[in-house]
């Protein structure tokens, strides 16, 4: 079974009201590989990785997580599905009522019923993976700079060793210095857990450093995938717009011309 | 635009918003009794819902009780009587005045204060992260605050009730002369459990209706900052809204003889 996929979207189609945000989209990633999707803004990257973890039922198609159809699994068989997963969020998403050590821990405290001194020091030990300090632990969310919450939202996502990890605009906000620095917290916390992930971005230099593939989404439906060296000659105009940053070629914003 | 589709299209926005409330009650009071419990944010919410709400309602109730007992008296033709004043306050305190004007004052209070808080978490994909985390939202965010209103208001009115009589028996025995021995007894004498009853059953309609309004705004919140504050504005309304019309509902029920 080692050509299973582990996270294949089939036929995927999603729209709110009139508008079409997922168009009959599909995606595989392989295992221990790491894709990147990219892509402006409202292209649908976003509902695509909440598709997958079961916060937006997509309106037709399929999404397997290790060759199992996950739109068709009971809440029990659900539930156990999600705990191979982790997630870091745009915003870091960082629970402001509890201290960062409780929000590392979170998913080993109420996810996984771990007792609370033993998830604490597992908390500690992922905080000092992503170069924070114990003492930052009794810290509030609101009481960090946007990098530090970034890095705490990492080690909240690494905390109960997840398979799959997604990673949403990790870089998005920061400035370039600790883009870089996320960029290698990434890679090596990947590398260590051997976890197979999936992000979405538009910052390139990002999506070059981390990715072993690249795919592109525009108008809800992937138009190029391929290795990450590859995507300079991709011969696709939308790619070679994106990612040179043109305003000028076949990708129109929907903006009026003054 | 047509006539006729502008009514369709609000219709079908009603029953739309229908629908998805009961969704989400059938869902929040189904994970009431499936484990896991949270005990700690039970205990938490009763708090925040119940405790720290007692200055607002205790001042409603002894203020109200106050001036129910004036205006009984002054609209009353200066009704000289302890008796007929302490028994329509009393009544009018347990049956209606405690429950409806303590679940106001409390649906201003933590209806807001849920919706803006579910609501941030909701912009900020907190609840999202829930997700992530193996965690069910319901479970974790609206089961505690709707049970922790269930369990408080009732309690809460019962307490409203005893200072609004004790509000109607100071303006009474201070500002009209009455004679505090007999008014106590007859309000004791005439004050039957039922009225009581009743309108602590009321109270825990209203908490459930507080929490529920709350929760649902808050969690169906989008569009930032301005999405916040409209759940906020709505589960207030709504709230109290749903408030005045149940009691009507309850009290056709509770006292038809």
């Amino acid at each position: 079974m080692t050509d299973t996929p582990k996270i294949e979207l089939r036929n995927v189609s999603k729209r709110f009201g009139s508008k079409v945000v997922l168009d009959n989209l599909s995606l595989t990633v392989q295992p221990g590989k790491s894709l990147i999707v990219i892509g402006g803004s409202g292209s649908g990257k976003s509902v695509m990785l909440k598709c997958i973890l079961g916060i937006i039922r997509p309106d037709k198609g399929e999404i397997f997580v290790d060759g199992k159809n996950v739109l068709k699994m009971g809440s029990g068989e659900r539930e156990e599905t999600l705990r191979k997963f982790g997630m870091l969020f745009q915003g870091g998403a960082l629970f402001d009522s509890l201290s960062v050590w409780e929000n590392v821990a979170f998913g080993l405290i109420q996810g996984r019923k771990m007792k609370r001194i033993k998830a604490k020091d597992i908390a500690i030990e992922k905080l000092a993976k992503v170069g924070l300090g114990a003492e930052v632990g009794a810290l509030y969310p609101a009481e960090l700079s946007g990098g530090m919450q970034k890095r705490v939202g990492l080690a909240r996502a690494i905390a109960a060793d997840p398979e799959i990890i997604f990673f949403d605009e990790p870089t998005t906000g920061l400035d370039p210095i600790m883009a870089d620095v996320i960029n290698n917290l990434i890679i090596a916390s990947v590398k260590e857990l051997g976890a197979t992930t999936l992000s979405i971005t538009h910052d390139m230099m990002s999506a070059r450093k981390i990715s072993d593939e690249l795919a592109m989404i525009y108008k809800g439906k992937i138009i190029w995938k391929g290795p990450h060296d590859k995507i300079d000659h991709s011969g696709n105009d939308y790619v070679d717009q994106f990612i040179n940053g043109r305003a000028e070629g076949p990708i129109k914003m929907e903006i009026l011309k003054p | 635009m047509n006539f006729l589709a502008i009514i369709g299209r609000v219709v079908l926005a009603l029953f739309a918003e229908i629908g998805r409330l009961s969704l989400f009650t059938w869902g929040a009071v189904s994970h009431i009794f499936r484990p896991p419990f949270f005990w700690r944010l039970l205990f938490q919410q009763m708090m925040r819902i119940g405790y720290f709400s007692l200055p607002v309602v205790a001042l409603t109730a002894f203020f109200t009780g106050g001036a129910l007992a004036l205006q009984i008296y002054y609209g009353g033709n200066n009704i000289n009587s302890e008796s007929i004043v302490s028994t329509i306050v009393a009544l009018g305190i347990t049956r209606e005045l405690g429950p409806v004007l303590g679940g106001l004052m409390v649906a201003g209070r933590v209806a807001a204060a849920i919706a803006a808080e579910l609501g941030t978490m909701r912009v900020t994909e907190q609840i999202d992260a829930l997700t992530t985390l193996s965690t069910n939202p319901i479970k974790y965010l609206v089961v505690p605050r709707l049970v922790a209103a269930v369990i408080t208001l009732p309690i809460l009115v019962l307490i409203a009730d005893i200072i609004g009589v004790m509000g109607g028996f100071v303006a009474g025995t201070a500002s009209l002369n009455f004679n505090p021995g007999v008014y106590i007894n007859t309000t004791v004498n005439f004050l039957k459990a039922d009225d009581v009853t009743s309108g602590l059953i009321k109270a825990g309609v209203f908490g459930f209706i507080i929490a529920l309004m709350g929760c649902f705004h808050g969690f169906h919140s989008k569009g930032g900052a301005q999405g916040v504050g409209r759940a906020t504005t709505n589960a207030v309304v709504s709230a109290s809204v749903l408030i005045l019309a149940s009691n009507y509902v309850m009290t056709s029920l509770l006292f038809a003889k």
